[in-house]
Protein backbone atom coordinates (compact mmCIF):
# COMPACT_ATOMS: atom_id res chain seq x y z
CA UNK A 1 0.00 0.00 0.00
CA UNK A 2 1.43 3.36 -1.06
CA UNK A 3 1.67 6.20 1.45
CA UNK A 4 -0.74 8.77 -0.02
CA UNK A 5 -0.23 11.54 2.56
CA UNK A 6 0.45 15.00 1.15
CA UNK A 7 4.10 14.89 2.19
CA UNK A 8 4.74 11.38 0.81
CA UNK A 9 3.14 12.09 -2.58
CA UNK A 10 4.96 15.41 -2.96
CA UNK A 11 8.22 13.63 -2.13
CA UNK A 12 7.54 11.24 -5.06
CA UNK A 13 6.83 14.18 -7.41
CA UNK A 14 10.07 13.78 -9.40
CA UNK A 15 9.55 10.12 -10.31
CA UNK A 16 5.80 10.49 -10.94
CA UNK A 17 6.50 13.38 -13.31
CA UNK A 18 9.27 11.57 -15.13
CA UNK A 19 6.89 8.74 -16.03
CA UNK A 20 4.07 11.10 -17.00
CA UNK A 21 5.64 13.96 -18.98
CA UNK A 22 7.10 11.97 -21.86
CA UNK A 23 10.17 14.19 -22.02
CA UNK A 24 13.57 14.14 -20.33
CA UNK A 25 13.85 17.71 -19.12
CA UNK A 26 17.29 17.13 -17.59
CA UNK A 27 19.00 17.22 -20.95
CA UNK A 28 18.03 20.88 -21.46
CA UNK A 29 19.43 22.05 -18.12
CA UNK A 30 22.71 23.98 -17.80
CA UNK A 31 23.01 23.29 -14.08
CA UNK A 32 22.38 26.96 -13.40
CA UNK A 33 19.56 29.45 -14.19
CA UNK A 34 19.77 29.02 -17.96
CA UNK A 35 18.22 26.13 -19.86
CA UNK A 36 17.90 25.37 -23.56
CA UNK A 37 14.40 26.70 -24.23
CA UNK A 38 14.55 26.46 -28.02
CA UNK A 39 16.09 22.99 -27.73
CA UNK A 40 13.21 21.87 -25.53
CA UNK A 41 10.62 23.09 -28.05
CA UNK A 42 12.56 21.66 -31.00
CA UNK A 43 12.75 18.25 -29.27
CA UNK A 44 9.00 17.86 -29.85
CA UNK A 45 9.88 17.30 -33.52
CA UNK A 46 6.81 19.37 -34.39
CA UNK A 47 7.22 22.14 -36.94
CA UNK A 48 4.35 24.30 -38.24
CA UNK A 49 3.56 21.92 -41.12
CA UNK A 50 3.47 18.87 -38.86
CA UNK A 51 1.30 20.67 -36.27
CA UNK A 52 -1.11 21.70 -39.02
CA UNK A 53 -1.31 18.13 -40.27
CA UNK A 54 -2.08 16.86 -36.75
CA UNK A 55 -4.63 19.59 -36.00
CA UNK A 56 -6.39 19.27 -39.32
CA UNK A 57 -6.74 15.53 -38.58
CA UNK A 58 -8.87 16.58 -35.59
CA UNK A 59 -10.68 19.35 -37.55
CA UNK A 60 -8.92 21.92 -35.39
CA UNK A 61 -7.65 25.29 -36.67
CA UNK A 62 -8.34 27.30 -39.82
CA UNK A 63 -10.87 29.31 -37.85
CA UNK A 64 -12.47 32.39 -39.44
CA UNK A 65 -10.90 35.85 -39.13
CA UNK A 66 -13.84 38.23 -38.75
CA UNK A 67 -13.76 42.00 -39.19
CA UNK A 68 -15.75 43.72 -36.42
CA UNK A 69 -17.06 46.59 -38.52
CA UNK A 70 -19.59 47.97 -36.06
CA UNK A 71 -17.29 47.79 -33.06
CA UNK A 72 -14.64 49.54 -35.18
CA UNK A 73 -17.21 52.21 -36.11
CA UNK A 74 -18.06 52.72 -32.43
CA UNK A 75 -14.37 52.98 -31.51
CA UNK A 76 -13.88 55.60 -34.27
CA UNK A 77 -16.84 57.57 -32.96
CA UNK A 78 -15.06 57.82 -29.60
CA UNK A 79 -11.50 58.32 -30.95
CA UNK A 80 -9.80 61.56 -32.04
CA UNK A 81 -10.11 62.38 -35.77
CA UNK A 82 -8.04 60.03 -37.94
CA UNK A 83 -7.75 57.44 -35.17
CA UNK A 84 -9.50 54.11 -34.73
CA UNK A 85 -7.80 51.04 -36.19
CA UNK A 86 -9.85 48.30 -37.86
CA UNK A 87 -10.58 45.54 -35.34
CA UNK A 88 -10.54 41.85 -36.31
CA UNK A 89 -11.25 38.75 -34.26
CA UNK A 90 -10.05 35.18 -34.76
CA UNK A 91 -13.09 33.04 -34.03
CA UNK A 92 -11.43 30.26 -32.09
CA UNK A 93 -14.81 29.24 -30.66
CA UNK A 94 -15.23 27.46 -34.01
CA UNK A 95 -12.80 24.73 -32.86
CA UNK A 96 -14.42 21.39 -31.88
CA UNK A 97 -14.20 22.01 -28.12
CA UNK A 98 -15.04 25.71 -28.42
CA UNK A 99 -11.73 27.48 -27.80
CA UNK A 100 -8.12 27.86 -28.99
CA UNK A 101 -7.15 25.33 -26.34
CA UNK A 102 -8.08 22.63 -28.87
CA UNK A 103 -4.82 23.44 -30.67
CA UNK A 104 -2.85 22.85 -27.51
CA UNK A 105 -4.63 19.60 -26.70
CA UNK A 106 -4.20 18.28 -30.26
CA UNK A 107 -0.39 18.19 -30.22
CA UNK A 108 -0.22 17.04 -26.62
CA UNK A 109 -2.67 14.15 -26.96
CA UNK A 110 -1.37 13.14 -30.40
CA UNK A 111 2.08 12.79 -28.81
CA UNK A 112 0.69 10.92 -25.79
CA UNK A 113 -0.98 8.38 -28.05
CA UNK A 114 2.15 7.98 -30.16
CA UNK A 115 4.16 7.30 -27.01
CA UNK A 116 1.72 4.58 -26.02
CA UNK A 117 -0.11 6.24 -23.12
CA UNK A 118 -3.64 4.88 -22.59
CA UNK A 119 -5.03 8.14 -21.25
CA UNK A 120 -4.27 11.70 -20.25
CA UNK A 121 -4.88 13.88 -17.21
CA UNK A 122 -5.16 17.65 -17.12
CA UNK A 123 -5.48 19.83 -14.03
CA UNK A 124 -7.58 22.78 -15.18
CA UNK A 125 -10.84 24.57 -14.44
CA UNK A 126 -10.72 26.21 -17.85
CA UNK A 127 -11.43 25.48 -21.51
CA UNK A 128 -8.34 23.30 -21.68
CA UNK A 129 -10.17 20.48 -19.88
CA UNK A 130 -12.84 20.27 -22.58
CA UNK A 131 -10.12 20.51 -25.24
CA UNK A 132 -8.18 17.56 -23.81
CA UNK A 133 -11.40 15.58 -23.32
CA UNK A 134 -12.47 16.28 -26.91
CA UNK A 135 -9.16 15.25 -28.49
CA UNK A 136 -8.96 12.18 -26.21
CA UNK A 137 -12.45 11.25 -27.41
CA UNK A 138 -11.28 11.49 -31.03
CA UNK A 139 -8.11 9.53 -30.23
CA UNK A 140 -9.71 6.73 -28.24
CA UNK A 141 -7.76 7.65 -25.09
CA UNK A 142 -9.21 7.84 -21.60
CA UNK A 143 -9.24 11.20 -19.89
CA UNK A 144 -9.38 12.67 -16.40
CA UNK A 145 -9.91 16.39 -15.82
CA UNK A 146 -9.25 17.76 -12.34
CA UNK A 147 -10.89 21.03 -11.40
CA UNK A 148 -10.58 23.44 -8.52
CA UNK A 149 -14.29 24.04 -8.46
CA UNK A 150 -15.97 24.74 -5.12
CA UNK A 151 -15.52 26.73 -1.94
CA UNK A 152 -16.07 25.01 1.43
CA UNK A 153 -19.85 25.58 1.12
CA UNK A 154 -19.84 23.66 -2.18
CA UNK A 155 -20.61 26.85 -4.00
CA UNK A 156 -19.05 26.76 -7.47
CA UNK A 157 -18.61 29.31 -10.24
CA UNK A 158 -21.23 28.54 -12.92
CA UNK A 159 -18.49 28.86 -15.54
CA UNK A 160 -16.43 26.03 -14.01
CA UNK A 161 -19.46 23.80 -13.53
CA UNK A 162 -20.34 24.22 -17.20
CA UNK A 163 -16.83 23.19 -18.18
CA UNK A 164 -17.20 20.04 -16.07
CA UNK A 165 -20.39 19.22 -17.96
CA UNK A 166 -18.62 19.67 -21.29
CA UNK A 167 -15.74 17.41 -20.24
CA UNK A 168 -18.25 14.73 -19.23
CA UNK A 169 -20.01 15.14 -22.57
CA UNK A 170 -16.73 14.14 -24.23
CA UNK A 171 -16.43 11.06 -22.02
CA UNK A 172 -13.96 12.37 -19.45
CA UNK A 173 -13.92 11.57 -15.76
CA UNK A 174 -14.15 14.85 -13.88
CA UNK A 175 -12.71 15.26 -10.39
CA UNK A 176 -13.99 18.36 -8.61
CA UNK A 177 -12.08 19.72 -5.63
CA UNK A 178 -12.47 22.54 -3.16
CA UNK A 179 -10.06 25.50 -3.30
CA UNK A 180 -6.40 24.95 -2.64
CA UNK A 181 -2.99 24.25 -4.13
CA UNK A 182 -3.42 20.55 -3.24
CA UNK A 183 -5.04 20.17 -6.64
CA UNK A 184 -1.48 19.41 -7.70
CA UNK A 185 -1.20 16.69 -5.05
CA UNK A 186 -4.40 15.04 -6.30
CA UNK A 187 -3.10 15.40 -9.86
CA UNK A 188 0.08 13.52 -8.92
CA UNK A 189 -1.98 10.81 -7.19
CA UNK A 190 -4.13 10.34 -10.28
CA UNK A 191 -1.05 10.18 -12.54
CA UNK A 192 0.47 7.54 -10.25
CA UNK A 193 -2.82 5.60 -10.07
CA UNK A 194 -3.36 5.42 -13.81
CA UNK A 195 0.03 5.77 -15.54
CA UNK A 196 -1.61 8.32 -17.84
CA UNK A 197 0.11 11.19 -19.66
CA UNK A 198 0.48 14.55 -17.90
CA UNK A 199 -1.29 16.76 -20.45
CA UNK A 200 0.09 19.86 -18.77
CA UNK A 201 -0.91 23.21 -20.18
CA UNK A 202 2.74 24.12 -19.96
CA UNK A 203 4.41 21.26 -21.78
CA UNK A 204 6.31 21.93 -25.00
CA UNK A 205 3.87 19.93 -27.17
CA UNK A 206 0.94 22.09 -26.12
CA UNK A 207 2.62 25.44 -26.60
CA UNK A 208 3.99 24.44 -30.02
CA UNK A 209 0.36 23.63 -30.89
CA UNK A 210 -0.61 27.29 -30.42
CA UNK A 211 1.97 28.46 -32.97
CA UNK A 212 -0.46 27.72 -35.82
CA UNK A 213 -2.79 30.36 -34.38
CA UNK A 214 -0.27 33.15 -34.94
CA UNK A 215 0.81 31.67 -38.24
CA UNK A 216 -2.79 31.54 -39.53
CA UNK A 217 -3.43 35.16 -38.53
CA UNK A 218 -0.47 36.31 -40.65
CA UNK A 219 -1.50 34.10 -43.59
CA UNK A 220 -5.18 35.04 -43.52
CA UNK A 221 -4.34 38.72 -43.25
CA UNK A 222 -1.94 38.60 -46.16
CA UNK A 223 -4.41 36.68 -48.31
CA UNK A 224 -7.22 39.17 -47.58
CA UNK A 225 -5.36 42.48 -47.49
CA UNK A 226 -1.90 41.81 -48.89
CA UNK A 227 -0.31 43.06 -45.67
CA UNK A 228 0.39 42.19 -42.04
CA UNK A 229 -1.72 43.36 -39.09
CA UNK A 230 -0.11 46.10 -36.98
CA UNK A 231 -0.94 44.63 -33.58
CA UNK A 232 -2.17 41.34 -32.14
CA UNK A 233 -3.74 41.19 -28.68
CA UNK A 234 -3.65 37.93 -26.70
CA UNK A 235 -5.39 37.27 -23.39
CA UNK A 236 -2.68 36.32 -20.90
CA UNK A 237 -3.03 33.95 -17.96
CA UNK A 238 -0.56 31.03 -17.82
CA UNK A 239 1.27 32.51 -20.81
CA UNK A 240 0.93 29.72 -23.38
CA UNK A 241 -1.62 31.54 -25.52
CA UNK A 242 0.58 34.60 -25.92
CA UNK A 243 3.82 32.60 -26.25
CA UNK A 244 2.49 30.24 -28.92
CA UNK A 245 0.74 32.97 -30.90
CA UNK A 246 3.80 35.23 -30.86
CA UNK A 247 6.07 32.38 -31.95
CA UNK A 248 3.70 31.59 -34.82
CA UNK A 249 3.70 35.23 -35.94
CA UNK A 250 7.51 35.25 -35.85
CA UNK A 251 7.67 31.99 -37.84
CA UNK A 252 5.44 33.63 -40.47
CA UNK A 253 7.80 36.63 -40.55
CA UNK A 254 5.03 38.91 -39.23
CA UNK A 255 6.18 41.93 -37.25
CA UNK A 256 2.89 42.84 -35.59
CA UNK A 257 3.24 44.24 -32.07
CA UNK A 258 2.28 41.57 -29.53
CA UNK A 259 0.14 42.88 -26.68
CA UNK A 260 -0.91 40.86 -23.62
CA UNK A 261 -4.19 41.59 -21.81
CA UNK A 262 -5.51 40.33 -18.45
CA UNK A 263 -8.49 41.07 -16.25
CA UNK A 264 -7.37 42.93 -13.17
CA UNK A 265 -8.01 40.86 -10.02
CA UNK A 266 -5.39 42.64 -7.89
CA UNK A 267 -5.82 41.97 -4.18
CA UNK A 268 -7.63 38.63 -4.46
CA UNK A 269 -5.73 35.57 -3.19
CA UNK A 270 -6.17 32.69 -5.65
CA UNK A 271 -5.94 29.94 -3.00
CA UNK A 272 -8.32 31.58 -0.54
CA UNK A 273 -11.53 29.72 0.33
CA UNK A 274 -13.42 32.90 1.18
CA UNK A 275 -12.20 34.88 -1.87
CA UNK A 276 -12.64 32.08 -4.44
CA UNK A 277 -16.17 33.12 -5.40
CA UNK A 278 -15.55 36.86 -5.08
CA UNK A 279 -14.10 36.92 -8.59
CA UNK A 280 -16.09 36.62 -11.80
CA UNK A 281 -13.28 35.45 -14.07
CA UNK A 282 -11.72 32.05 -13.58
CA UNK A 283 -9.00 32.60 -16.18
CA UNK A 284 -7.46 35.35 -18.30
CA UNK A 285 -6.79 37.31 -15.13
CA UNK A 286 -3.81 38.87 -13.37
CA UNK A 287 -3.98 36.23 -10.59
CA UNK A 288 -2.37 33.89 -13.13
CA UNK A 289 -0.99 36.45 -15.58
CA UNK A 290 1.36 38.25 -13.20
CA UNK A 291 2.89 35.28 -11.30
CA UNK A 292 3.24 33.09 -14.41
CA UNK A 293 4.82 35.92 -16.43
CA UNK A 294 7.37 36.71 -13.75
CA UNK A 295 8.09 33.06 -12.84
CA UNK A 296 6.95 30.60 -15.54
CA UNK A 297 8.50 27.57 -13.82
CA UNK A 298 5.91 27.55 -11.03
CA UNK A 299 3.83 25.24 -13.26
CA UNK A 300 3.20 21.46 -13.25
CA UNK A 301 6.17 20.56 -15.48
CA UNK A 302 9.88 21.00 -14.65
CA UNK A 303 10.28 23.75 -17.26
CA UNK A 304 7.35 25.65 -18.71
CA UNK A 305 7.18 26.17 -22.45
CA UNK A 306 4.98 29.23 -21.82
CA UNK A 307 7.31 32.20 -21.29
CA UNK A 308 5.30 35.31 -22.19
CA UNK A 309 7.81 38.00 -21.18
CA UNK A 310 10.02 36.78 -24.05
CA UNK A 311 7.40 38.00 -26.51
CA UNK A 312 5.18 40.61 -24.89
CA UNK A 313 5.79 44.17 -26.09
CA UNK A 314 3.02 45.68 -24.03
CA UNK A 315 0.84 44.35 -21.22
CA UNK A 316 -2.52 45.91 -20.34
CA UNK A 317 -5.18 45.18 -17.76
CA UNK A 318 -8.96 45.61 -17.94
CA UNK A 319 -11.60 45.55 -15.25
CA UNK A 320 -14.20 42.77 -15.04
CA UNK A 321 -16.92 45.33 -15.80
CA UNK A 322 -15.18 46.41 -19.00
CA UNK A 323 -14.91 42.84 -20.27
CA UNK A 324 -18.55 42.01 -19.45
CA UNK A 325 -19.62 45.21 -21.22
CA UNK A 326 -17.54 44.34 -24.29
CA UNK A 327 -19.02 40.83 -24.37
CA UNK A 328 -22.52 42.28 -24.61
CA UNK A 329 -21.26 44.77 -27.21
CA UNK A 330 -20.01 41.87 -29.37
CA UNK A 331 -23.46 40.27 -29.25
CA UNK A 332 -25.43 43.49 -29.77
CA UNK A 333 -23.30 45.09 -32.49
CA UNK A 334 -21.79 42.12 -34.30
CA UNK A 335 -24.34 39.36 -33.74
CA UNK A 336 -21.66 37.16 -32.17
CA UNK A 337 -22.40 35.65 -28.79
CA UNK A 338 -19.15 34.43 -27.25
CA UNK A 339 -17.86 33.63 -23.75
CA UNK A 340 -16.63 36.49 -21.55
CA UNK A 341 -13.15 35.18 -20.69
CA UNK A 342 -12.14 35.14 -24.35
CA UNK A 343 -13.16 38.78 -24.70
CA UNK A 344 -10.50 40.24 -22.40
CA UNK A 345 -8.35 40.95 -25.44
CA UNK A 346 -11.33 42.39 -27.31
CA UNK A 347 -11.92 44.94 -24.55
CA UNK A 348 -8.20 45.79 -24.77
CA UNK A 349 -8.34 46.10 -28.55
CA UNK A 350 -11.40 48.38 -28.41
CA UNK A 351 -9.39 50.79 -26.28
CA UNK A 352 -6.02 50.44 -28.04
CA UNK A 353 -7.61 50.82 -31.52
CA UNK A 354 -8.57 54.36 -30.46
CA UNK A 355 -4.86 55.20 -30.00
CA UNK A 356 -3.97 53.78 -33.43
CA UNK A 357 -4.39 55.37 -36.86
CA UNK A 358 -7.57 54.58 -38.81
CA UNK A 359 -5.56 52.84 -41.56
CA UNK A 360 -4.01 50.41 -39.08
CA UNK A 361 -5.33 46.96 -38.11
CA UNK A 362 -5.50 45.20 -34.74
CA UNK A 363 -6.33 41.52 -34.28
CA UNK A 364 -7.96 39.92 -31.25
CA UNK A 365 -6.62 36.38 -31.47
CA UNK A 366 -9.38 34.35 -29.80
CA UNK A 367 -13.00 33.86 -28.90
CA UNK A 368 -14.43 31.05 -26.75
CA UNK A 369 -17.80 29.30 -26.69
CA UNK A 370 -20.64 30.46 -24.49
CA UNK A 371 -23.62 28.68 -22.97
CA UNK A 372 -25.36 27.92 -19.68
CA UNK A 373 -23.14 29.00 -16.79
CA UNK A 374 -20.47 30.35 -19.08
CA UNK A 375 -22.18 33.57 -20.09
CA UNK A 376 -22.38 37.13 -18.75
CA UNK A 377 -25.91 36.66 -17.38
CA UNK A 378 -25.25 33.72 -15.01
CA UNK A 379 -21.81 35.10 -14.13
CA UNK A 380 -23.14 38.53 -13.18
CA UNK A 381 -26.12 36.96 -11.39
CA UNK A 382 -23.75 34.71 -9.42
CA UNK A 383 -21.58 37.71 -8.49
CA UNK A 384 -24.60 39.73 -7.37
CA UNK A 385 -25.86 36.85 -5.21
CA UNK A 386 -22.40 36.67 -3.64
CA UNK A 387 -22.68 40.27 -2.52
CA UNK A 388 -20.68 41.92 -5.30
CA UNK A 389 -21.87 45.48 -5.98
CA UNK A 390 -22.76 45.62 -9.70
CA UNK A 391 -23.53 49.03 -11.15
CA UNK A 392 -22.79 51.48 -13.94
CA UNK A 393 -20.01 54.01 -13.38
CA UNK A 394 -16.31 54.48 -14.04
CA UNK A 395 -14.65 51.04 -14.29
CA UNK A 396 -11.41 52.59 -13.00
CA UNK A 397 -13.12 52.58 -9.58
CA UNK A 398 -13.84 48.83 -9.60
CA UNK A 399 -12.44 46.97 -6.58
CA UNK A 400 -11.92 43.25 -7.41
CA UNK A 401 -13.89 41.12 -4.96
CA UNK A 402 -16.14 44.02 -3.94
CA UNK A 403 -17.54 45.60 -7.08
CA UNK A 404 -18.06 45.15 -10.79
CA UNK A 405 -18.41 48.54 -12.41
CA UNK A 406 -19.88 48.44 -15.89
CA UNK A 407 -18.80 51.47 -17.94
CA UNK A 408 -21.52 54.16 -17.91
CA UNK A 409 -20.41 54.91 -21.49
CA UNK A 410 -18.13 52.95 -23.85
CA UNK A 411 -15.67 55.88 -23.80
CA UNK A 412 -14.77 54.76 -20.26
CA UNK A 413 -13.26 51.46 -21.49
CA UNK A 414 -9.52 52.02 -21.06
CA UNK A 415 -6.72 49.48 -21.30
CA UNK A 416 -4.32 50.30 -18.46
CA UNK A 417 -0.62 49.63 -19.02
CA UNK A 418 1.16 47.33 -16.60
CA UNK A 419 4.79 48.28 -15.93
CA UNK A 420 6.71 45.78 -18.08
CA UNK A 421 10.07 47.01 -16.76
CA UNK A 422 8.94 46.13 -13.26
CA UNK A 423 7.72 42.67 -14.34
CA UNK A 424 11.01 41.99 -16.13
CA UNK A 425 12.88 42.94 -12.96
CA UNK A 426 10.63 40.57 -10.98
CA UNK A 427 11.45 37.68 -13.29
CA UNK A 428 15.16 38.25 -12.76
CA UNK A 429 14.71 38.50 -8.97
CA UNK A 430 12.64 35.30 -8.97
CA UNK A 431 15.31 33.47 -10.98
CA UNK A 432 18.00 34.55 -8.50
CA UNK A 433 15.85 33.62 -5.50
CA UNK A 434 14.96 30.18 -6.89
CA UNK A 435 18.43 29.12 -7.99
CA UNK A 436 20.55 30.87 -5.34
CA UNK A 437 23.64 30.82 -7.60
CA UNK A 438 26.02 33.50 -8.84
CA UNK A 439 24.71 34.04 -12.39
CA UNK A 440 27.06 32.90 -15.15
CA UNK A 441 27.50 34.77 -18.45
CA UNK A 442 25.17 32.20 -20.01
CA UNK A 443 22.58 32.99 -17.31
CA UNK A 444 22.81 36.70 -18.10
CA UNK A 445 22.30 36.05 -21.82
CA UNK A 446 19.40 33.70 -20.98
CA UNK A 447 17.72 36.23 -18.69
CA UNK A 448 18.03 38.90 -21.40
CA UNK A 449 16.07 36.57 -23.71
CA UNK A 450 13.62 35.72 -20.95
CA UNK A 451 12.84 39.40 -20.42
CA UNK A 452 13.16 40.66 -24.00
CA UNK A 453 15.90 43.06 -22.82
CA UNK A 454 19.68 43.16 -23.10
CA UNK A 455 22.60 42.08 -20.93
CA UNK A 456 23.03 45.59 -19.52
CA UNK A 457 19.44 45.53 -18.21
CA UNK A 458 19.96 42.10 -16.66
CA UNK A 459 23.28 43.03 -15.04
CA UNK A 460 21.75 46.20 -13.60
CA UNK A 461 18.82 44.20 -12.20
CA UNK A 462 21.18 41.62 -10.66
CA UNK A 463 23.22 44.41 -9.08
CA UNK A 464 20.11 46.10 -7.69
CA UNK A 465 19.11 42.79 -6.12
CA UNK A 466 22.36 42.40 -4.16
CA UNK B 1 -32.21 3.05 -2.24
CA UNK B 2 -29.45 3.05 -4.85
CA UNK B 3 -28.73 -0.09 -6.84
CA UNK B 4 -25.43 -1.63 -7.84
CA UNK B 5 -24.51 -0.20 -11.25
CA UNK B 6 -26.32 3.13 -10.68
CA UNK B 7 -24.51 6.27 -11.87
CA UNK B 8 -23.80 8.28 -8.70
CA UNK B 9 -22.04 11.28 -7.17
CA UNK B 10 -19.52 10.57 -4.43
CA UNK B 11 -18.13 12.95 -1.80
CA UNK B 12 -14.77 12.38 -0.13
CA UNK B 13 -12.77 14.37 2.40
CA UNK B 14 -9.27 14.07 0.94
CA UNK B 15 -7.31 16.03 3.52
CA UNK B 16 -8.44 17.16 6.96
CA UNK B 17 -7.49 20.74 7.95
CA UNK B 18 -4.44 19.35 9.82
CA UNK B 19 -3.26 17.43 6.75
CA UNK B 20 -3.39 20.38 4.33
CA UNK B 21 -0.39 21.80 2.47
CA UNK B 22 1.77 24.16 4.49
CA UNK B 23 1.39 27.04 2.01
CA UNK B 24 -2.42 27.34 2.08
CA UNK B 25 -3.77 30.68 3.32
CA UNK B 26 -5.29 30.96 6.81
CA UNK B 27 -8.97 30.72 5.78
CA UNK B 28 -8.40 27.70 3.53
CA UNK B 29 -6.46 25.92 6.28
CA UNK B 30 -9.54 25.99 8.51
CA UNK B 31 -11.49 23.72 6.12
CA UNK B 32 -10.81 20.25 4.68
CA UNK B 33 -9.90 19.51 1.06
CA UNK B 34 -13.02 17.89 -0.40
CA UNK B 35 -13.60 16.00 -3.63
CA UNK B 36 -16.64 15.07 -5.72
CA UNK B 37 -16.44 12.35 -8.36
CA UNK B 38 -18.93 10.31 -10.36
CA UNK B 39 -19.03 6.64 -11.19
CA UNK B 40 -20.95 3.36 -11.13
CA UNK B 41 -21.93 2.08 -7.69
CA UNK B 42 -20.36 -1.31 -6.88
CA UNK B 43 -23.06 -2.44 -4.40
CA UNK B 44 -26.60 -1.51 -3.32
CA UNK B 45 -26.56 1.38 -0.81
CA UNK B 46 -28.49 4.28 0.74
CA UNK B 47 -27.71 7.99 0.38
CA UNK B 48 -25.14 8.86 3.07
CA UNK B 49 -23.54 5.38 3.10
CA UNK B 50 -19.82 4.84 2.68
CA UNK B 51 -19.56 3.23 -0.75
CA UNK B 52 -17.23 2.33 -3.59
CA UNK B 53 -17.61 3.44 -7.20
CA UNK B 54 -15.93 2.57 -10.48
CA UNK B 55 -15.20 5.72 -12.46
CA UNK B 56 -15.21 6.10 -16.25
CA UNK B 57 -11.44 5.44 -16.28
CA UNK B 58 -12.12 2.24 -14.26
CA UNK B 59 -10.66 3.63 -11.05
CA UNK B 60 -12.07 2.46 -7.71
CA UNK B 61 -12.84 5.36 -5.37
CA UNK B 62 -14.43 5.38 -1.91
CA UNK B 63 -16.54 8.04 -0.25
CA UNK B 64 -20.04 9.03 0.82
CA UNK B 65 -22.95 8.48 -1.56
CA UNK B 66 -24.49 11.91 -2.26
CA UNK B 67 -26.78 11.59 -5.27
CA UNK B 68 -28.09 9.03 -7.73
CA UNK B 69 -28.35 10.10 -11.38
CA UNK B 70 -26.53 13.38 -10.57
CA UNK B 71 -27.84 16.36 -12.48
CA UNK B 72 -26.28 19.55 -13.83
CA UNK B 73 -28.22 22.47 -12.39
CA UNK B 74 -26.39 25.46 -13.82
CA UNK B 75 -28.27 27.71 -16.20
CA UNK B 76 -28.48 31.36 -17.18
CA UNK B 77 -29.32 32.75 -13.74
CA UNK B 78 -31.84 35.44 -12.83
CA UNK B 79 -32.44 38.39 -15.14
CA UNK B 80 -29.65 40.99 -15.05
CA UNK B 81 -31.20 44.28 -16.25
CA UNK B 82 -27.81 45.94 -16.81
CA UNK B 83 -27.13 43.62 -19.76
CA UNK B 84 -30.25 44.82 -21.57
CA UNK B 85 -29.20 48.44 -21.03
CA UNK B 86 -25.69 47.85 -22.41
CA UNK B 87 -27.15 46.37 -25.58
CA UNK B 88 -29.57 49.28 -26.07
CA UNK B 89 -26.94 51.91 -25.20
CA UNK B 90 -24.32 50.75 -27.69
CA UNK B 91 -26.89 50.47 -30.48
CA UNK B 92 -28.23 53.96 -29.74
CA UNK B 93 -24.73 55.49 -29.63
CA UNK B 94 -23.71 53.89 -32.91
CA UNK B 95 -26.92 53.91 -34.95
CA UNK B 96 -28.92 56.71 -33.30
CA UNK B 97 -31.94 56.37 -31.02
CA UNK B 98 -34.71 56.79 -33.64
CA UNK B 99 -37.37 54.16 -34.37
Amino acid sequence: MRDNSYEAVMARKGEIMKTAVGMDYAKFESGSIAFDYEGMLASTGLNIEEVRRIQSGFSIGNTPLIELKNITALARKLAPAGKGARIFIKDEAANPSGSFKARRAATSIYTAKKMGYKGAIAATSGNYGAAVASVCAMSGLRCIVMQECYDSHKLGQPEIIEKARKCEAFGAEVVQLTVGPELFYMFLRALEDTGYFNASLYNAYGVVGVETLGYEIAEQFRAKFGRDPDAVVATNAGGGNLTGTARGLIKAGCKATVIGASVNLAGLHMASDTQFNRKSFTTGHTGFGMPFSTWPDRSDVPRSAARPLRYMERYVTLSQGEVFYTTEMLASLEGLERGPAGNVSLAAAFSIAQEMDADQCIVVQETEYTGAGKHINPQLDFARKNGIDIRFGDPAEEVPGKSIILPAHPNLIKARDADLGHLRGSLIRNALANFKVAPTDADVAFLAEETRTDEAFVRAAIEANQ
Amino acid sequence: MAKKGDWVLLHTVVLTPEQRAPQVPEDTRRVPLEMWTKGYLTQDAEIGDEVEITTRTKRSLRGTLVEVDPQHRHGYGDFVPEILKIGDDVRDILFGGER
